[in-house]
């Protein structure tokens, strides 16, 4: 076939494929809709995603192996344990907290509590000692990280004396729920995702299935008046890439206003994570993905409408 | 330029409708084939389509096996084979205009030729003005003109029409008539099933007759004789 004849036969698919989706509009807009609940359902998922990512970090930013000094540690001591702790490769970082910020925290945590103010004063000197507060890299990792601090491991060598107490062993508890929660929400997530995304591809093969079987008299004539496969094929291709693209632009549309809504409700509740900013950064990836599935989707379920048509 | 070489066709559940038939039609013949209901005609244009394939015997359009073409040498060959049916198939959502410019653009016929043909040939049928219309805008008659545009618009050597009278009032039953009997003038073999005693004794051609899947009679100017 020459290039002339190629690009002829491309127009030819195009205009068809365009009259086809312009002139059969209900047929159309069914199965846009069909595909726009499918993409959305994938939005949601991609959506959910970032919630769910954000919130886990919050709960894992809240969760630390915090290292008390005796009253009497010196600040060497404690620089060696810090400089000892960000050594260790599973620490993400160690954040210092001295005697007095204790104090002044403790303070204000209890302002208004008159008595305990009051017992406070009464000692006279500081009873806080600073802290080293240690973020793991990952939550499995606090355990291995408060092994490495026991004093059985002599990672600490001689400062090792200025530690009080490692609160790990009062966390443990808390810390390994934590982490079988993440650990199931992320399995029945996944598998959740999978069951609706496979779901709403069974419904949109049945839609466009549907639509093409009116069809069927229509590919048989064309068959017989001589068009080969590829030229009644394409403007069904060309039909489904329509959908698709309409479908991703509806669910975009959607989305924009669904997560303006979503972020007023759950700015508090979220503080940091505002879903419609973080639904106009990714927008590109978000667009790419839906266009990408949604066209996937639509093609095949057409190629293998049509193909059982074409076996005339 | 066609053969049936003792062809049977006979069905899954055993119903033989074709039963050893052997036939020639030569170029530029006009030939009716007439039968009662189940007679086998409508077996006989299946095979000739392509739609079927034989139990036995073979099927050759010059000296091809149409029955072994695949690919592009079968779209090559629909394409020398134009197909008017009883119930016209136009496609619905396609104009009368569309419809005929479908077959030219299957054909991979250059959008010029598309414009200078396709008007042309709807005033042969007499349907220039109504060329924009769809096909439900038009009268069975009207839509059986369309579908023998769409059948001669890329010169096919054969022209297939099965029963094209069959949904028509006489006075359209005649046009068709006599739009055939034109293309057949013009030096197109056309094949002809019918049960309209009417048209083939007028007609004053070759005449097959067909009973139970066998060819009864086959004269070469006859009458409707059952």
């Amino acid at each position: 076939m020459s290039n002339n004849n190629k690009s002829t036969l491309t127009k030819r698919i195009l205009v068809a494929g365009f009259r086809g989706f312009y002139r059969n509009r209900t047929v159309s807009l069914s199965s846009i809709f069909i595909l726009t609940i499918t993409l959305s359902i994938i939005s949601s998922f991609y959506l959910s995603r970032a919630i769910f990512d954000y919130t886990l970090g919050q709960i894992r930013e809240k969760v630390d192996v915090r290292v008390y000094f005796n009253t009497d540690a010196t600040d060497a001591q404690i620089g060696d344990v810090k400089a000892k702790l960000l050594g260790l490769s599973q620490v993400k970082s160690v954040t210092y907290t001295s005697k007095e910020d204790a104090l002044s925290s403790f303070k204000e945590k209890h302002n208004g509590d008159q008595l305990t103010l009051q017992a406070l004063d009464e000692l006279g000197s500081n009873p806080f000692g600073a802290s080293l507060s240690v973020i793991a890299k990952d939550t499995s990792q606090y355990e291995s990280i408060a092994t490495a601090l026991s004093s059985g491991s002599g990672l600490l060598g001689d400062s090792g004396g200025a530690v009080d107490k490692i609160n790990y062993y009062q966390l443990k508890d808390s810390i390994d729920k934590l982490n079988n929660i993440i650990g199931w929400i992320d399995t029945v997530g996944f598998w959740i995702s999978v069951v609706f995304i496979l779901m709403s591809c069974m419904i949109v093969y049945n839609t466009i299935r549907l639509a093409i079987f009116v069809y069927r008299d229509e590919i048989a004539v064309m068959k017989l008046v001589g068009a080969s496969n590829m030229f009644i094929r394409g403007p069904f291709i060309v039909e489904a890439l329509l959908y698709a693209l309409v479908a991703t632009i509806f669910s975009l549309i959607f989305f924009f206003f669904a997560t303006i809504w979503v972020a007023k409700k759950t700015v508090f509740f979220f503080e940091g994570l505002n879903l419609h900013l973080y639904f106009t950064e990714h927008f590109f990836s978000l667009a790419g993905l839906l266009l990408l599935s949604g066209a996937v989707l639509a093609v095949i379920s057409s190629l293998l409408a049509v193909r059982k048509y074409l076996k005339v | 330029m066609l053969y049936f070489d003792r062809v049977s066709k006979e069905y899954e559940n055993g119903n033989k409708v074709l039963d050893n038939i052997s036939l020639t039609i030569n170029h530029g013949e006009l030939v009716s084939i007439v039968g009662h209901s189940g007679a086998g005609k409508t077996t006989l244009i299946k095979l000739l389509l392509a739609e079927e394939d034989p139990t036995e015997g073979t099927v050759s359009f010059h000296s091809d096996n149409i029955h072994h073409l695949r690919g592009n040498d079968m779209t090559n060959y629909r394409r020398k084979v134009g197909v008017v049916f009883q119930d016209f198939r136009l496609i619905p959502n396609k104009t009368a205009y569309e419809n005929v410019a479908f077959a030219m653009e299957a054909a991979g016929k250059q959008d010029e030729d598309i414009a200078e043909d396709v008007p042309h040939v709807m005033d042969l049928v007499d349907l220039k003005d109504k060329m924009h219309q769809f096909p439900h805008q038009l009268s069975g008659g009207e839509q059986q003109r369309v579908a023998i545009a769409r059948a001669i618009i890329n010169r096919p050597e054969i022209i297939i029409a099965d029963e094209p009278t069959g949904n028509l009032d006489p006075l359209n039953t005649y046009d068709i008539v006599q739009i055939l009997k034109k293309i057949n003038d013009l030096g197109t073999t056309v094949i002809l099933t019918t049960h309209n005693k009417g048209i083939v004794d007028n007609l004053g051609r070759r005449v097959i007759t067909m009973e139970d899947g066998r060819i009864t009679r086959d004269q070469k100017s006859g009458k409707f004789t059952m």
